[in-house]
């Protein structure tokens, strides 16, 4: 028997699958949110109006100002010594490899807390550094000068440095990982036009590197962001988290200002991620180019 | 120009080489054929210390490579003098290898102004020049993303050249194209060859061997089986390996 097929000139119009469940969840979370939500707008502990009161306070925006400063400095810290770490543990040179593991072994392997309070405790710790040979004179010349740390040296600068430092061991990571994406091949292309270890890693194998790298350091960004809150262990209080805290201090009323800090630490993460959303979306169109070039 | 004596080299336990000895004449052009895993390739790329090798000397321009010889006893050479040599030695990939961040025109210039002392201006005068001799001179401004593989491999011969290298390598050169490509990047490099190179290619392009090789040297597991004149060989293998490799590829 002859099969019948029919005419397939006009488009398919299919009746589309329908997804039950996925209408029931949806349905059944969205009431879940509007309950919680019309909970919270009444719950006393929440205290709406000391919320509004302090929203806009001098001190809770000057905190914001400051976590911006301090996530900004200590990524810069972080990426650039990140980067002087990763290519130093690809080095030929034993020493600067040794350098670059033992420093990634210790900053990864003790918390950022703990070494924020010694940060604070530095300069306690080590009043003066004394470079040169202790305990040799030659009649009255002394061989070797002290360097005085200075007791007031700005919480602010210590705690730029703790958290860049951190990162950097993380970020040295990270760039490990870019510079091994890139193909070998780069490498031996350079070498063979004469390129020194050095040019090549500068001119071919980091700029390379460095694309790689942009979305995951875009999400170390959004965590230091929140990560500043931790320089109170130093003790840095002029920060949002800090504030938030001082505030709390005199109005004897926790929640609302935490629900305050709150507000201010995802509105400023959710900028950051809309930015590399758009950033990921950029480099993701190169990409795409590429293949349609590379078929056609 | 290239004088390789007794080369041996191995990974591990593993002999790649096995007492390898060739000699390329100025101007001339050797062709490396055999089977993969015969070591032309690693061959190529220890003329030009990509590779170290385990015993034997190679010469190149009546300079050791990789190393000193004074006293009856050899020294490491410095990276830098080890780049220096390479200056001398272009060399083109099976994959291209071109800088994916740099245009065409770049990918020219990048060496001869970072590693040579050559000004930006005359850089790109050459690299201009370099890329027309190619058939590229169109596409200076182009990535490599936005060529061909034929086109690719064209600017990466460009590059080598930019270096004005006494020798140039090619590493299967071909082999990654679509063969309607192909027959591009092999004019190229009888222009090359015409022009009075010096290369040694290792190459599956029986009929480049034929038409503009010099010498022909049959590779197999670490060893050279045959060499002479490439029509020689092509049409009257004297060994059977030969015969039964050439059989396989013609």
């Amino acid at each position: 028997m002859e099969l019948m097929v029919p005419s397939t000139k006009e488009s398919i119009k299919a009746v589309p699958l329908r997804h039950p469940f996925r209408w029931a969840a949806a349905v059944f979370l969205f009431v879940l949110a509007i309950a919680f939500i019309y909970d919270a707008a009444h719950r006393k502990a929440y205290d709406w109006p000391t919320y509004r009161k302090y929203f806009f306070d001098s001190r809770i925006l000057a905190g914001a100002v400051v976590t911006i400063e301090l996530t900004i400095l200590s990524m810069v810290i972080g990426v650039v010594l990140g980067v002087a770490l990763a290519v130093m543990r690809r080095s030929p040179n034993p020493i600067f490899r040794a350098i670059s593991v033992v420093y990634i072994w210790f900053f990864r392997g003790t918390p950022v807390y703990v070494q924020l309070v010694f940060w604070g405790l530095s300069t306690t710790i080590y009043s003066s550094i004394f470079l040169g040979i202790p305990d040799i004179h030659f009649g009255k010349i002394f061989l070797g000068y002290h360097f005085p740390l200075s007791q007031n040296t700005p919480i602010f600068f210590l705690a730029m440095l703790g958290l860049g430092l951190n990162e950097a061991a993380y970020m040295a990571e990270i760039v490990r990982a870019g510079l091994l994406a890139v193909d070998r091949g780069q490498e031996e292309a350079a070498m063979s036009l004469g390129f020194g270890w050095w040019q090549t890693m500068r001119k071919i194998v980091i700029p390379q590197a460095l694309r790689i790298i942009i979305p995951p350091t875009g999400n170390e960004s959004i965590s230091m962001l929140k990560t500043t809150s931790l320089v109170t262990a130093l003790p840095l209080v002029t920060d949002l988290y800090g504030h938030a805290r001082d505030i709390e201090s005199v109005t004897y009323d926790p929640v609302p200002i935490l629900l305050i800090a709150c507000t201010y630490y995802i509105l400023m993460t959710s900028v950051m991620m809309v930015g590399q959303y758009f950033m990921e979306k950029r480099l993701s169109k190169g990409h795409q180019e590429l293949k349609v070039v590379a078929v056609g | 120009m290239v004088v390789v004596k007794d080369v041996h080299k191995n990974y591990g336990s593993h002999e790649v080489l096995k007492g390898i000895s060739l000699e390329v004449n100025r101007g001339e052009v050797m062709v490396l054929v055999g089977p993969s895993g015969s070591g032309k390739s690693t061959m190529l790329r220890c003329i030009n210390h990509l590779e170290k090798i385990n015993s034997g000397r190679i010469y190149v321009d009546n300079q050791l490579i990789g190393y000193r010889e004074a006293h009856g006893k050899l020294y490491e050479l410095k990276p830098s003098e080890a780049s220096e040599q390479r200056t001398g030695i272009g060399m083109v990939f099976q994959k291209f290898n071109l800088f994916p961040h740099m245009t065409a025109l770049e990918n020219v210039t990048v060496a001869p102004t970072s590693v040579g002392k050559v000004s930006k201006e005359e850089a790109i005068q050459t690299g201009k020049e370099l890329l027309n001799r190619v058939g590229l001179g169109n596409k200076l401004e182009h990535y490599p993303a936005h060529l061909s593989g034929g086109q690719q491999q064209r600017v990466a011969i460009a590059r080598a050249l930019a270096m004005k290298p006494k020798l140039m390598l090619f590493d299967e050169p071909t082999s990654a194209l679509d063969p309607e490509l192909v027959g591009e990047v092999l004019d190229v490099m009888k222009e090359l060859a015409a022009s009075g190179m010096t290369m040694v290619v290792v190459t599956h392009e029986m009929g480049f061997a034929r038409e503009v090789g010099d010498h022909l040297v049959f590779m197999d597991q670490g060893v050279v089986v045959e060499s002479g004149n490439p029509a020689e060989i092509l049409a009257n293998p004297k060994e059977e390996r030969t015969k039964s490799f050439l059989a396989k590829v013609l």
